[in-house]
């Protein structure tokens, strides 16, 4: 697969609204730089995120996904994230056991106050993802922008 | 065996102690026998059929029967008796409404092993006399022998009301042999082998709609306000998403009862994407048995705080 | 008749892909066959017949309609059809060539449905007789003879040779261009004797379903025995997908946020969502959905085709069904109950 110095990678970063949504914010009023092509989706626990919408995102045009939730043991419902924690490892074992690129996937704790890290998560996932490639094994041709 | 269970049904049935009796009913060869409810002693003594071709699980029948009334009683055989304590700790079964008979197995054959035009079948100890469109001849029932059945988990039927046969023990098998084939090759090399096997879907829903851990009222593959409906698989994206989902709504639930790639009717192995998820669960929450017992926590609606993160997916080595 | 050495086999795969698309029935790689593009290296299976019918290749189970385009307000309506090219399939069984008849009479009357119309046109159907037809089969008791099926050429193999005929005008032009040597028909008729001999013996071949014909269609309908016949059907989709003849579709639209493609795909009517409307649907449990499939194949289709029943008896449902339920057990357990 080429790498085509054109490809600008989709990201889809699936935030928690209690800590890395708000961390993404913070990022932004301290003017940190992270990729415009990551597309930041609120949700209200990270053990919201249905693993139907990972790949209905990948159905849908994104190259890579990203869920950012409360450090384990902040969670503002106690325990959300330990259960997606969970769940997450084995739903991307199971796209790896399918042959899907490990590193299209991944899960980072982000807290409120980590506006840095939540910008330097992003420029490294963003990053990792370009030099990936376009996704093309979990990828909808009728959904292709060509 | 079967005159035994036999007897056992109609007893069941004359003591009134229920009166509905879920087994296996004859066909027109030997191996294609339907799951069916008997309700009189004729019916038992024309129909019933216990033997190798007995394979499919009768669990998930008893989430309807329990629930019309009266009493069922129901033949379970080892692998059967997971699914049902399964199902029962997920409370769809109504328990009081059921009489389970444990049933001991050796294992049930694959009718496609028997080669073509099989006319009949007599089971003759260790060996099957098949007698077909082309001849007679004799194949060993190991020979025989369903694919889950020759990586069987266990002998032990680990809820019943009366026993038939011995009670067994969970046994040595490599179940998860072919699952670690497949990590030990390269990410292509599995994307390969598995749009081969799911090219081949046909989306006819069979290994959803058999499965005793597929118990959802409505599926959101039927839901057409779900987003998400397809009736065929209309990219190959719709056969990931399909068999990705369902693999996973089952995870900590299935009981690896095979049933799901016993019913493909395209042959696909759907039980080795369900059988990665054991092995992973084993591996990285502990050992779990869906189905064993009815105290221990599903490993998804449970956790530790020390659990692995999901970045051990790209860690672990050989993966 | 025409034929050629078995060994030559491949040269007329090639001969044949040169001029058209070519499918034959080939292994696929799980044990069992299915109707594959020839090319070099693709090699006609022993087995019976395929998993998925030779419907599949003038009825797809998802075929593009049209696409609609929207920008602003506006919406344009794009043709979107799959191309149609000529093609040629090789190695049809006599049921499944019958199946077509069956499908023609659906989607050729009026309203013409000019996709499969099209692909119907596009066609060159070969058959191939059987010489060792499955416990399964049971393609005599609708008229069918396995060992002369029709179609537009009609082979029959033997270990060493491949007997040709052709029988109508597309036939025809294909045979011409071929590099055929004539011969007589010894060896088919032969081979037609040897079968037909196994034929009488088939099990089920000898199904008698006159009763279905002057049956009073309530009495079958309101029969007591759908609901114990339906009870262990699972409602899958398997028989209706492997089944030469079912022929409902759903049209679904799927819209990716700039276009929306309309397509069609194949329907079962074992699907709680079957026929549904917008007050809910009527067929409520599998017991009328599995009841549908059977009415439509053993009486409503007789019904409205001079006697023609919707069933070739090429046995797939039997092989298939997850729990062993099938149109020969439930035209059996119906009989019973109408004598």
């Amino acid at each position: 697969m080429p790498v085509n110095e054109e490809f600008k990678p989709t990201i889809v970063a699936f935030c928690c609204n209690w800590c890395s949504y708000a961390g993404a914010d913070l990022s932004g009023t301290n003017r940190l730089q992270y990729p415009a092509n990551v597309k930041i989706i609120r949700i209200p626990c990270s053990c919201r995120l249905n693993p139907m919408f990972i790949l209905r995102a990948f159905q849908r045009g994104a190259d890579g996904v990203i869920l950012c939730g409360c450090h384990p043991g902040d969670c503002h419902y106690t325990t959300g994230n330990y259960y997606a924690r969970r769940r997450m490892t084995l739903l991307f074992s199971m796209l790896d056991f399918l042959g899907i690129e490990r590193e299209r996937t991944r899960v980072e704790w982000v807290s409120a106050a980590e506006g840095a890290k939540f910008a330097a998560t992003m420029n490294d996932f963003s990053a990792t993802i370009h030099k990936l490639g376009p996704n093309r094994r979990l990828e909808d041709l009728r959904c292709r922008k060509d | 065996m079967q005159e035994r269970l036999k007897q056992k049904a109609i007893q069941l049935l004359e003591n009134g102690t229920v009166d509905r009796i879920l087994g296996w009913k004859t066909g027109e060869f030997f191996y294609d026998l339907t799951p069916a409810v008997f309700t009189t002693r004729e019916q038992i003594e024309k129909d019933f059929v216990f033997n190798v071709f007995s394979g499919a699980n009768l669990s998930k029948y008893l989430i309807a029967e329990s629930r019309k009334g009266g009493k069922i009683a129901a033949f379970i055989k080892p692998c059967d008796s997971y699914s049902f304590q399964q199902l029962l700790k997920e409370h769809r079964i109504w328990r009081d409404n059921v009489f389970v008979v444990g049933v001991q197995c050796d294992g049930m054959c694959d009718a496609a092993k028997l080669g073509d035009g099989v006319l009949s079948v007599k089971e003759d100890g260790e060996n099957l006399i098949v007698e077909t469109l082309y001849g007679e001849k004799t194949v060993a029932k190991a020979d025989a022998l369903a694919d889950r059945c020759a990586s069987c988990k266990s002998k032990k039927i680990v809820i019943f009301d009366e026993l038939i046969g011995e009670q067994g023990e969970e046994t040595e098998n490599d179940r998860f042999g072919e699952v670690a084939r497949l990590e030990a090759m390269t990410p292509e090399e599995r994307y390969e082998f598995w749009r081969g096997e799911l090219s081949r879907c046909i989306r006819c829903n069979a290994c959803r709609n058999v499965c005793p851990a597929c118990s959802c009222e409505k599926c959101v593959f039927d839901n057409a306000n779900s987003g998400v409906r397809n009736k065929a698989a209309a990219d190959s994206f719709e056969e990931n998403m399909f068999h990705i989902i369902r693999a996973f709504h089952v995870t900590g639930r299935c009981t690896d009862c095979g049933e799901c790639s016993r019913v493909c009717p395209q042959n696909i192995p759907l039980h080795l994407l369900n059988r990665k998820m054991i092995k992973d669960i084993n591996e990285l929450y502990g050992e779990y048995q869906a189905g064993a017992d009815m105290d221990t926590k599903p490993p998804l609606t449970n956790y530790t705080v020390d659990d692995c993160e999901p970045s051990i997916v790209h860690e672990r080595g050989g993966l | 008749m025409k034929k050629i050495a078995i060994s030559q086999l491949n040269t007329l795969f090639a001969a044949i892909a040169a001029r058209k698309t070519l499918y034959i029935p080939a292994d696929d790689g799980a044990g069992s066959a299915k109707f594959t593009v020839w090319q070099e290296g693709v090699t006609l299976t022993d087995k019976l017949n395929t998993v998925r019918s030779a419907k599949d290749l003038f009825f797809p189970q998802v075929e593009n309609l049209v696409n609609f385009k929207v920008e602003g307000t506006k919406i344009d309506i794009v043709e979107n059809r799959d191309a149609a090219e000529p093609f040629v399939v090789f190695g049809v069984r006599a049921c499944d060539c019958a199946s077509f008849d069956i499908l023609d009479r659906v989607f050729l009357s009026d309203p013409v449905d000019t996709f499969y119309q099209t692909r119907r046109e596009n066609g060159v159907v070969i058959t191939l007789a059987c010489s060792r037809p499955a416990e399964t089969c049971f393609c005599g008791v609708f008229g069918i003879d396995a060992a002369n099926p029709a179609g537009d050429i009609t082979c029959w193999m033997d270990g060493e040779s491949l007997y040709w005929r052709a029988n109508t005008k597309k036939g025809e032009q294909l045979t011409a261009a071929l590099d055929l040597a004539d011969c007589d028909g010894s060896a088919v008729t032969a081979q037609q004797e040897a079968t037909r001999e196994i034929l009488k013996k088939l099990p089920l071949n000898s199904l008698d379903l006159s009763d279905f014909k002057d049956q009073k269609l309530l009495d079958v309908f309101n029969s007591p025995k759908w609901a114990q016949l339906s009870e262990s059907c699972l409602g899958c989709g398997t028989c209706t997908f492997v089944c030469p003849t079912c022929q409902c579709y759903d049209v679904q639209d799927f819209d990716n946020g700039r276009e929306v493609r309309r397509f069609r795909c194949w329907d079962s009517c074992m699907y709680s969502d079957f026929t549904m409307m917008a007050h809910g649907t009527n067929r409520p449990t599998q017991k009328e959905r599995f009841r549908q499939r059977f009415m439509h194949k053993l009486v409503y289709f007789p019904n409205n085709n001079e006697g023609i029943f919707g069933c070739v008896g090429c046995g797939r449902c039997l092989q298939k069904c997850p729990i062993h339920m099938n149109i020969v057990k439930v035209a059996k357990a119906l009989k019973e109950e109408l004598k």
